[in-house]
């Protein structure tokens, strides 16, 4: 049954940590290490995790108009993206909905976009039928390079003893060439925690060398470097009210109901922009929404939501879970739009149990980097 | 892996041990350690009654929602309220202060028919291999 699935280049190191797999987009996931995802949630927040996102989708763009295409490809601005700087988009259908989220760095000679594992293959698929009337380069780098992010407060002094030049100047987003123990990585200031972070990019041949030595450092210098498995990667991205594709995002799924209009250049074309332009007089009958239970409960993908009033059905939740950094049971929900204000109190069924809960403010977590 | 001798287990892993006139229920060392951090657990109304083998309440984990089955008949007449605040107490201490319910049995007898904790250890080896 495992046989089927793939395994990261880290899959061995994971074992050794006494890890608990899962299978997640076709890979063998760590879930969680032996101290839980509570405690690995709590330690990214306070401390420094190391998490690793191999099985994420890695494209390297090349070619005369490499700039342009990605333009029109990605919703956001890559016109403008400076060079050693990344910035996060989506790539939409003509219709508007959303193929995948990703996030482009523009490196000395290349591009780099990192994909969703789940989409990798629909991603190159669509990016490769895109670019016909563009002189670019589409290579799949999934599988000769890995990919670990590094989370948590102390992640910037860490790298700075690990790495051979200090990250200190390099701005939330930006993008360095550093050595660590001889390997060449690189480097970006991006995360998907909330944490000011990083995430590393480097050949697969050295995978077991860069994650050994980094523990190693860590001893060294005192600093908790702990593993953190996907339950904690999702309630870390959960409550700065980062989008999980598959949940708040997907092709029925428009840029303008997921809140992300601020990731699209409607100034330049892009694949979908008509689409979603015209959608701008017209209210969007549903908009992504955070709710939190004033009862106690815990609400799961797939909760229905209902107008205390009436009893009717006026939304989903997309994700739900206990949210150990603000400790209350929250939610994603798409929700009909009338019911969006801030302070709006729902009914979630839960086994078929009506719980109280109200419409916040987002984000549950504001990243402490901003 | 803790095993406590004094109680009976199922095979669903809830364990029940005798208190008094009383049969206090919980879930095992080996379920909230398979189950991951416990984040919420849902208890039945004081006075309601339950057959062997009835969800009388559901532990939820990080991940997912457990239904927990009866080790015995008989009637709720205490549920461990401090769970409401610290569900985690199940994690820390399954056998002592993380147990779930406690039951005036109508059917004392069904006890005696739980695996032992030999038995449930074993039960549990032979799932790991």
């Amino acid at each position: 049954m495992g046989s089927t699935l793939k395994q990261t280049p880290f899959y061995t190191v994971h074992k050794e940590k006494n890890a608990r797999f899962a299978p997640f987009a076709g890979w063998e996931m760590p879930i969680q290490y032996p101290s839980g995802a509570i405690a690995e949630h709590r330690h990214v927040r306070a401390h420094l995790g190391v998490f690793d996102t191999s099985h994420m989708g890695r494209f390297e763009l090349r070619g005369k108009d490499v700039v342009s295409f990605l333009d029109y490809a990605v919703s956001s601005d890559i016109l403008t993206l400076a060079e050693n700087a990344s910035r996060y988009g989506l790539l939409c259908r003509e219709d508007g909905g959303i193929i995948d989220d990703v996030f482009v760095y523009r490196l000395q000679d290349h591009f780099l976009v990192v994909v969703n594992a789940s989409n990798l293959e629909k991603d190159y698929r669509h990016l490769d039928a895109l670019r016909k009337d563009f002189d670019v380069q589409l290579l799949d780098r999934s599988t000769e390079t890995v990919m670990l992010a590094i989370q948590g407060p102390e992640a910037i002094p860490f790298l700075d003893t690990v790495g051979s030049a200090p990250l200190s100047g390099t701005p939330r987003f930006g993008a360095a060439y550093l050595k660590i123990d001889g390997v060449d990585v690189v480097v970006g200031r991006t995360g998907y925690t909330g944490e000011d972070g990083v995430e590393l990019f480097f050949g697969s041949e050295s995978a077991l060398q860069v994650w050994n030595y980094l523990f190693v450092e860590a001893e060294k210098h005192g600093t908790d470097l702990q593993p953190i498995g996907l339950a904690a990667r999702d309630s870390l991205r959960f409550e700065p009210g980062f989008p999980l594709y598959g949940h708040e995002l997907s092709e029925d799924i428009t840029p303008l109901e997921a809140r992300l209009k601020w990731a699209c250049e409607f100034d330049r074309n892009f694949v979908g922009r008509d689409a979603l332009r015209k959608r701008f007089d017209s209210a969007d009958p549903r908009k992504l929404a955070t709710i939190v239970l004033r009862d106690r409960g815990v609400p799961r993908e797939g909760c229905a939501v209902h107008d205390p009033s009436d009893g009717s059905e006026i939304g989903l939740v997309v994700t739900g879970m206990y949210a150990p950094s603000v400790d209350a049971y929250a939610a994603n929900v798409y929700l009909d739009s009338t019911f969006n204000k801030v302070g709006t109190m729902l009914e979630i069924d839960i086994r078929g149990k009506r719980k109280a809960a109200e419409v916040i403010k987002r984000p549950l977590y504001t990243p402490s980097y901003r | 892996m803790n095993f406590d001798k004094d109680a009976r287990y199922l095979e669903s892993h809830e364990w029940a041990k005798k208190d008094g006139e009383l049969v206090a229920c919980g879930v095992s060392d080996y379920a909230q350690d398979s189950l991951g951090d416990i984040v919420f657990v849902e208890l039945p109304e004081l006075g309601s009654s339950f057959n062997k083998g009835d969800a009388f309440g559901v532990v939820e984990s990080v991940k997912a929602a457990s239904d927990v089955y009866m080790p015995i008949s008989g009637e709720i007449v205490e549920i461990n309220g401090d769970l409401e605040d610290s569900p985690e107490t199940v994690n820390s201490d399954p056998f002592g202060a993380g147990w779930l319910i406690k039951v005036k049995p109508s059917n004392p007898d069904e006890l005696e028919a739980l695996l032992s904790a030999d038995d449930y250890k074993r039960f549990t080896d032979g799932l790991d291999s």
